[in-house]
């Protein structure tokens, strides 16, 4: 795709340069060099030299928070994947955190010749059945486990939370020995081609298996099988957050849940509110729960702050600025956890709580949790060790 | 099956004793397979698991990470930090797929010519056993 397509198919050539994308982009509040009218006048006036090298370029943390609120309908976050692919090709990627492990991860993963050893996490307790028409996407959680187990998020728990909760509904979901990486952070960074064998490679494993229904706990696999899996996976095939088929059953017979006496609130992940809109589903089955009180922060839903970071990619000051910020936000609600729905941001959150260190800075320690683990818990389904 | 298949390895060698090791190997005219391409890093704490990843991607076949006995490091808890990061990289590689023996941590001293040697013989023969790395039909040069 040349520059020309990429203005065209975004809308960028109606850019007024009014400069509201920049105003509210919650990276250029903080980092000076960065600002997405700046880097879409650059398209417009032809410089792809300039754009493709230009290290900010993997700064956007693709939020979605200009989107909406762009008034030519420009669409910034699909301008910078679109560029990023531009600047792959020509070899130039951000600076990739943790040395650039997980991007490596994610390529070694789109070898066919691979087999992987997934499942042995799964734990004796839980039912699962390689009959099910429901397939459960676990996600990277076996490979986050050990990686981040030192920032106190266990990614396995939250798997193993959500096979309890799926239980405890009636189903008996198969999981996939043969599951990759959704592709989600090689698609953003503009590696296109490992997204595309990691698509091919799940949607073949998806058909084989026959599954009718998918359902996600993580919120960038959920939406990157939703929006971008389209060309890959059979329309028939249902979609669905762990958060939507909850809030389905308390609407219809209400869980019998435990009372938790609790103040917590709710942190949106970028990809599952503004970039799907599920903003109610969540907070319906927290508030079910009898004892626990929800506190909104006061950016919250469509105004949502992003967790810092996005694909682990150009992580530094500014995105921990901006963590610190939605932590500080968090911890002004009173409450005593924040909870979220994807383990990234568990883990970005976390990341910046432990790697304060010695310097002196507003206290933002506060508990993080994702919300199959609170619900579990809810359900007496919480195992003590997870 | 691997009917001529010769394996390469990688071996990340710290400064202070596995690279002297490995040279006290040549000097005392120990043989040991062909199979090998000696990194010399100052300290086996210093190998991140990226490098034995891009290893991997690269195509090779196996991994050696190789530094001073515990307790004999030069910068003291170097090959402590080494030895807990290649247990977490152990499980990440073991969840991709790729088999243990792939990725070998050893302790081998300035004076171990021959251990040097012993360790790149029997880590060929596994992976001859072994076979390629799945990695490598697809990404090797």
């Amino acid at each position: 795709m040349t520059l020309e397509h990429i203005v065209k198919e975004t809308k960028a050539f109606y850019c007024l340069a009014c400069g509201k994308c920049s105003g509210l982009c919650p990276v250029s509040r903080y980092d000076p060099a960065y600002s997405p009218r700046v880097l879409v006048g650059n398209a417009l006036l032809g410089l792809e030299e300039d754009l493709v090298r230009d290290r900010e370029l993997f700064s956007c943390l693709t939020c979605y928070a200009c989107r909406p609120k762009c008034p030519s309908g420009v669409d910034f976050p699909l301008f910078t994947r679109r560029v990023r692919a531009l600047a792959s090709a020509s070899g130039e990627h951000g600076d990739c955190a943790h040395s650039g492990i997980l991007q490596s991860l994610v390529r070694l993963m789109s070898s066919s010749s691979v087999k992987p050893n997934r499942l042995e996490w799964v734990p004796q307790t839980c039912r699962v059945s390689q009959q099910s028409e429901v397939l459960f996407f676990v996600g990277c959680a076996p490979y986050f486990d050990p990686l981040f187990e030192d920032l106190g998020v266990r990614t396995l728990d939250i798997a193993k939370a959500s096979l309890r909760i799926l239980n405890h509904l009636g189903i008996e979901p198969m999981l996939l020995p043969d599951e990759r990486c959704c592709g989600h952070d090689a698609l953003w960074t503009g590696d296109v081609e490992t997204f595309g064998r990691l698509a091919e490679r799940n949607a073949a494993a998806i058909r084989e298996a026959g599954a009718k229904r998918i359902i996600f706990s993580c919120a960038e696999c959920y939406r990157t099988f939703k929006e971008d899996y389209r060309d890959y996976l059979s329309p028939d095939c249902e979609l669905q957050h762990v958060s939507e088929a909850l809030a389905q059953a308390v609407e219809k017979n209400g869980l019998k849940f435990r009372e938790l006496n609790m103040k917590v609130s709710f942190h949106d992940p970028c990809r599952l509110g503004r970039h799907l809109g599920i903003y109610d589903d969540p907070r319906k089955v927290i508030k079910s729960i009898p004892g626990i009180e929800l506190a909104e922060m006061e950016q919250s839903q469509e105004e949502s702050l992003c967790c810092g970071t996005s694909a682990f990619t150009n992580c530094g000051v500014y995105s921990k600025q901006i963590r610190i910020d939605r932590l500080l936000e968090a911890k002004a609600t009173g409450a005593h956890t924040l909870i979220t729905s994807c383990p990234k941001c568990q883990i970005h959150f976390k990341c910046a709580m432990v790697s304060k260190g010695e310097e002196k800075g507003p206290d933002i320690e506060i508990e993080t949790m994702d919300l199959v683990n609170l619900v579990a818990d809810a359900l007496g389904e919480r195992e003590p060790d997870e | 099956m691997n009917n001529g298949f010769e394996p390469q390895i990688v071996a990340f060698t710290c400064n202070w004793c596995s690279y002297a090791a490995a040279d006290l190997a040549g000097t005392s005219r120990i043989p040991y397979p062909p199979n090998v391409r000696i990194i010399r890093v100052m300290c086996s704490g210093m190998v991140d698991p990226i490098y034995v990843l891009r290893a991997f991607e690269a195509g090779f076949d196996g991994v050696l990470v190789a530094g001073c006995h515990i307790g004999d490091c030069h910068y003291i808890s170097g090959n402590v930090k080494a030895e807990d990061r290649i247990a977490k990289l152990r499980r990440l590689l073991h969840t991709l797929g790729v088999e243990d023996e792939r990725l070998r941590l050893e302790w081998i001293s300035a004076a171990e010519g021959g251990g040097f040697a012993e360790t790149i013989k029997e880590l060929v023969g596994q992976l001859k056993e072994l076979g390629p790395s799945p990695f490598r039909k697809e990404t090797a040069a």
